[in-house]
């Protein structure tokens, strides 16, 4: 079962594990909103060295406040960016 | 914000310059690599999936995917998968390259 619901409030894990990795750089640390529960999915950091990537892992669109990604952001205000990330990634953000 | 931990090709938010959005065409060994690559997987075979390509194209170092184009990027991977799987063996393959070489040379009036 998905551990976020949309609304919940998450930050994407500081980490820099070797491997096959599908969370971008530039979003890691980063703090954004669940948007969406898209499905499961095999793991891809998994199937990327032949395994089978089982169990399935949530897998989330997350919405993330542009100018809190980039500290230089010069855009809208209200922009925003969605990436969507693995749950594994995720952790309730701090209050 | 350092750069810790950042894989070479995780590029986003980089300074990378303009994006050049001119249309471009594909030479005939890109589109057979390409093909290739749907073809090992599809559903029938399943021999290569693209989580597989990405982390073959992450481990060609920095150097070598700064330099090498997209496809040669894919044809790398997809020649390092097989190999590791056992699809083929480098006799096999190596064998193949000298022979398509020779055939390119005598098609040249060269060889």
């Amino acid at each position: 079962m998905a551990r976020f619901l949309p609304g919940d409030s998450v930050t994407v894990r500081w980490a820099f594990p070797p491997g096959h990795i599908r969370t971008p750089y530039y979003i890691r640390g980063k703090s954004g909103e669940i948007t969406r529960v898209l499905d499961s999915f095999a793991n891809p950091e998994e199937l990327a060295f032949g395994r089978d990537g089982l169990p399935a892992q949530p897998l989330y669109r997350v919405r993330f406040a542009q100018n809190r990604v980039w500290p230089d952001y010069s855009g809208m205000v209200g922009d925003t960016i969605d990436v969507e990330l693995y749950e594994h990634w995720l952790e309730p953000e701090e209050a | 914000m350092t750069d810790t931990g950042r894989m070479h090709h995780d590029m986003g938010g980089r300074e990378a310059g303009p994006v050049v959005r001119t249309p471009h065409s594909h030479p005939d060994w890109e589109k057979r690599v390409d093909a290739l690559m749907m073809l090992l997987s599809n559903n029938e075979r399943r021999l290569i999936k693209v989580d597989e390509l990405r982390r073959g194209i992450e481990e060609l170092g920095a150097e070598n995917y700064s330099k090498m184009t997209y496809y040669e990027r894919w044809t790398a991977s997809i020649t390092h998968n097989l190999l590791e799987k056992g699809i083929i063996t480098s006799d096999e393959l190596g064998r193949k390259m000298a022979e398509i070489e020779q055939v390119a040379r005598d098609e040249r009036g060269d060889g």
